[in-house]
Parts: C-alpha cells; sequence; structure tokens
C-alpha cells in the first residue's frame, strides 16, 4: 500500500449509504470485481466509469451509514476509488474499508473545498490533503500508527495472518 | 476513557447467510483452519429464506457445511429459528454485560437486555473467528431520558424515530445511546428491543437499557449461564441529555427516503400507498403483530393495497398462530409470510416497482432499500402501517373509522 495518493475527486453528499453504494440484491455477489460493476449505481450511474482510472472519493458527513455490508467498501475499492475523504464516517464502514484496504480519512471542510474532477492528493501519513487543481491545504485527522501499519499491510486478512504467524 | 483504543474479547459472534459466506471466504484466507472458540459462534439463515436464487442456495449449503466442519452447534437453518435479532435473544445467547458482534448492523439489538452489542463487517468477523477479539474505541455517551406512558397506537417506534428525527441521521456517529427513565422501565423487553434496533440509524455504536429485573428474567428464561449485568456508574458522564415526555408522542413516520424525516401520521394523508411491510428485526414480534391485528381486526386492506406480513421467528409464528392472529390477517386479506428479513432489504418476497410507495414497519428507507431505486419507503409503527392499508394512504391509527 502506497501511503502516498493521488486521483481526480468524485463527489457526494452528506449520508451516502451503503445500499445505495451496493444494492442488497448483489450481496450474493463475493468477487471483488463484480460488485465494483455496481457500485453506487443507485445514486450515479456513470460512477463506475469515472472511477474506472482511479478515483479519491469525496463525501460529506455519515460517509457509509446503514448496513454493515463489507461489499460496499469492497465494491468501492474494485470500482477504482484509491481513498475515501469525508467530514465524517458511519463506524462500520470506516471498519470495513480499513480492513479490505480501502484508505478513509476524516477530513473536516473537504466537502467546501474539493469540487468534482480536482486533482487531489492525500499523504496518509501526516493527513495532509491538497486540492491541486485550486492550491488549497487541508489537515484531515491523521490514521492511529496501527491503523497505517494496517494499511501498509495490505488491510486485516494480511494483518491476521502475520498475527498467527501465517506470513 | 472516551476516546481510547482498547482490545477486547469477544463474548460471542454472530453472522446470517448473507455476510457470513463473505466471513467464511475471508476466514479461509487467513487460513487459520479452525475458529477460535465454535461454542461462542451463532449462525442465523433469515435474509434470502428460503433461498430465492440458485447463488443464494448456494451460498447456503457453503455455510452448512462451514458450521460442520468447524464444529458449531449453534445453527439455526430454515425452518429453525428465523430473524436473526429474534432468534438470537429468544434462544438466551443476549446476555447483560457480555460483549456481542454480529455481521449485521442491527447487532445493536441486544443492548435491550444490557448486552454492549455493534455490528460488524465480515473480514472483521473472519478475524474474530480467528482471534477472538478486535480492537474499539470506546465511545462517548448519549442520555436518552424518557418518563410518561405511551397514549393509544403510539410505541417505542414512534419514540426512537421521534429522537432519531430529532438528532438527525448521523447524530450518534460512535457514540453509545443510554436509555433511562419510567418509559424505559416500564417498557416491555419487545419494546426496548424496537429501541435498541434503531439506534444504528443514528449512527450510534451501541444503545443499552441498563438491565433490570424484567430483562434479566428474560434473559434467565432463556438461558442457564450465569449473568454478569454491568450498569453505568453513578457518576458516569455523558455528552448530552435529551429528554422525552412519551405521553406526548403522536404516532410518527420517517418519510422517504431518509430515517431521520420524521413527521406525525396525521400530516401524511396525502401519501397514498401501494404496499404495506408489517415485520423485520424491528417490528416482528408478538406484540408488534398483536397491535396490527387490533387494527386489522373486521377490516379490510384497501382495494389495490397488498399487506405482506412476517413474523420475526418460528416462535412469535407459533404465538400468532395460537391467538388466531393469522385469521384477522388473513380475513383483512394481508399475506403472511414465513420469518425473514426478505422484504425490509429488498431481498426478495415484496420488492417494489418504480413509482411504488411502502409504508413499513421496519428500519431503512433508503432509496432503493425495497427494490426499484425510483420506490419510496415510509417507516412507521405497526398499528399505522396497518391502518394505512385499510384506507390506502398514510394515516394516523386513531383517526381510522369504526369497522
Amino acid at each position: 500500500m502506497i501511503l502516498d495518493i493521488f486521483g481526480k475527486a468524485v463527489k457526494f453528499g452528506d449520508n451516502v449509504n451503503t445500499d445505495v453504494i451496493i444494492p442488497g440484491k448483489y450481496l450474493e455477489l463475493i468477487d471483488p470485481e463484480e460488485l465494483g460493476k455496481h457500485a453506487l449505481e443507485g445514486l450515479d450511474p456513470k460512477f463506475t466509469q469515472k472511477a474506472k482510472d482511479g478515483v479519491i472519493l469525496i463525501g460529506g458527513k455519515n460517509f457509509g451509514c446503514g448496513s454493515s455490508r463489507e461489499q460496499a467498501a469492497t465494491a468501492l475499492k474494485s470500482a477504482g476509488v484509491r481513498c475515501v475523504l469525508a467530514e465524517s464516517f458511519a463506524r462500520i464502514f470506516y471498519r470495513n474499508a480499513i480492513n479490505v484496504g480501502l484508505p478513509a480519512l476524516e477530513c473536516i471542510g473537504i466537502s467546501k473545498k474539493a469540487d468534482e474532477g480536482d486533482m487531489i492528493s492525500v499523504d496518509l501519513r501526516s493527513g495532509t490533503v491538497e486540492n491541486q487543481t485550486t492550491g488549497t491545504t487541508l489537515k484531515a485527522s491523521p490514521l492511529p500508527q496501527f491503523i497505517l501499519s494496517l494499511l501498509e499491510e495490505g488491510g486485516l486478512i494480511p494483518h491476521v495472518r502475520g498475527l498467527i504467524g501465517k506470513r | 476513557m472516551p476516546g481510547e483504543i482498547v482490545e477486547a474479547n469477544v463474548d460471542m459472534a454472530m453472522i446470517h447467510d448473507l455476510t457470513g459466506p463473505l466471513t467464511v471466504d475471508s476466514f479461509h484466507k487467513i487460513g487459520a483452519g479452525k475458529v477460535w472458540d465454535p461454542k461462542k459462534i451463532v449462525v442465523i439463515f433469515d435474509h434470502l429464506v428460503p433461498p430465492s436464487t440458485i447463488r443464494a442456495a448456494t451460498l447456503q449449503k457453503g455455510l452448512r457445511e462451514f458450521v460442520k466442519e468447524q464444529g458449531i452447534k449453534s445453527l439455526y437453518d430454515i425452518g429453525q429459528g428465523g430473524v436473526c435479532h429474534q432468534v438470537f435473544h429468544e434462544k438466551g445467547y443476549a446476555r447483560p454485560g457480555e460483549l456481542i458482534v454480529g455481521a449485521d448492523s442491527h447487532t445493536c439489538t441486544y443492548g435491550a437486555l444490557g448486552a454492549f452489542a455493534t455490528g460488524i463487517g465480515s473480514t472483521e468477523m473472519a478475524a474474530v473467528f480467528t482471534i477472538g477479539k478486535m480492537w474499539f474505541r470506546i465511545p462517548t455517551a448519549l442520555k436518552i431520558h424518557a418518563s410518561g406512558n405511551f397514549r393509544k397506537n403510539s410505541t417505542p417506534k414512534d419514540l426512537i424515530l421521534r429522537i432519531i428525527g430529532d438528532i438527525g441521521e448521523g447524530g450518534a456517529i460512535y457514540k453509545g445511546m443510554e436509555f433511562t427513565g419510567s418509559t424505559f422501565t416500564n417498557m416491555s423487553i419487545d419494546g426496548r428491543l424496537t429501541v435498541c434496533n434503531m439506534v444504528v440509524e443514528a449512527g450510534a455504536k451501541a444503545g443499552i437499557v441498563p438491565p433490570d429485573n424484567k430483562s434479566m428474567a428474560y434473559v434467565r428464561s432463556r438461558t442457564k449461564k450465569p449473568l454478569k449485568p454491568i450498569r453505568s456508574d453513578n457518576n458516569a458522564t455523558y455528552e448530552d441529555t435529551l429528554e422525552y415526555d412519551a405521553a406526548k408522542l403522536t404516532p410518527q413516520v420517517a418519510c422517504s427516503p431518509s430515517v431521520d424525516n420524521v413527521k406525525s401520521a396525521s400530516e401524511l394523508s396525502d401519501v397514498k400507498i401501494d404496499q404495506v411491510f408489517i415485520g423485520s428485526c424491528t417490528n416482528g414480534r408478538i406484540e408488534d403483530l398483536r397491535l396490527a391485528a387490533s387494527v386489522l381486526k373486521g377490516r379490510e386492506i384497501h382495494n389495490g393495497v397488498r399487506m405482506i406480513i412476517s413474523p420475526a421467528s418460528q416462535e412469535v409464528y407459533q404465538q400468532c398462530l395460537k391467538e388466531g392472529l393469522f385469521n384477522t390477517f388473513m380475513e383483512a386479506g394481508a399475506i403472511v409470510t414465513n420469518a425473514t428479513c426478505g422484504p425490509c432489504l429488498g431481498g426478495h418476497m415484496g420488492l417494489l416497482a418504480p413509482g411504488e410507495v411502502c409504508i413499513s414497519t421496519s428500519n431503512r428507507n433508503f432509496i432503493g432499500r425495497m427494490g426499484s431505486p425510483q420506490s419510496a419507503v415510509y417507516l412507521a409503527n405497526p398499528a399505522t402501517a396497518a391502518a394505512s392499508g385499510v384506507v390506502g394512504h398514510i394515516i394516523n391509527p386513531n383517526d381510522l373509522r369504526r369497522p
């Protein structure tokens, strides 16, 4: 996992829930690639097209609220989302994102400082978020060290493999 | 201290047929071989039961095999249980003072019995299956203090809808919610389960009704395990305290498409409905179905409206049979399904077409939750849902004319 991330912004509002990220009818899917094809189709049918070359997802408050479905984080990652920046996260989504190796950073003010299509760079170590299009810099709450290491290892599966000596 | 990150041992872990297969997949990728403690794992089939697709059938088959090879005894297969957040406590697994995680967001329901219970994702669960513990950030707490008794056809559902309407969809993110006061001490176990079930809709990590004689007696009637209830310290601090008077509460409705868009049912008579769903882990319990039956008795569902009723468990189903509730539902023109989550999550049995409107006793009205992204869901208590089915639009059940 690279801790310096950049990409074009794709922006959504407050309370983006896991049902719109991946509707219940797709929960039988396990293959990340299949899930990725349906990411956010309820909110923006063109999302997967926009995301395929790698994007930074910008959300408002309470991003990822609703169901515990990990498929939501997996679908976003697989669709091409490199990092989610939001004003705040619903806690299960936040954990799921980190666990599947999708960085999620609480970044207060981001929904006002980034527009769709802006070039955004994120330094996960320091929590510095830079909007290269507008030249503004924001400071996100930096991730605790153990979460950074978890992301560096590639998510929870490799981490637990390490814990039980399977690496 | 709030904000501190701790590692804690898990007392009980639950998966169901939709989050379970992914848990097993991640568990195999970890490669531990054996789960940490098969006695602490409960597996419940409820989301797509009986399976609605070949894929669902295949996933369930795989889960059965995993349960067998791991020596997990607590499997509630089709016909043995029902909706996980009813079955889990019916079978005595929700105990006060214990730390319970479930691969389902509504695991917070068990706070009604004094457990600290919260939802997690599938891979997180695979890690729990491997090492039996996980990290937690200690939440701050919000106190909800309510006094007074509910008026006719106002229920605990209306109270929790009102609370979420007041604090907002993300109003309790990362927080614990504690429910105190005479309204909660007088509240039935079914009602407390409804309240705690919905705390996640405000973003809360857990909702807790302090364990008392009533909840302890319920748990003791379901398990022989020794109980170790935990209550808040006398000098506990809360981020905020909100006060409610249950006696002032009228039937409430969360309007499409967000759970905090809460209005009084009386204001919504221009909302015409196509479908009524009475069931789910929020309101599919015996008291809920009795309430729906009390409204439907001697009445017929409005022409063009369909009503789907799903008792939350086999036990609730049997109790309905004993009390003759199904006769009332049938005579009114409703359909009764097996215990399942199906309609609530737009899984199967009762999906909505574009343009259709459903009034539902469940917990989520997100865009596309119960079917087409162009359909709409309104959340209400069972009396409001049943009454609306009778007149074909949303109505305060107290405004229904005599049959």
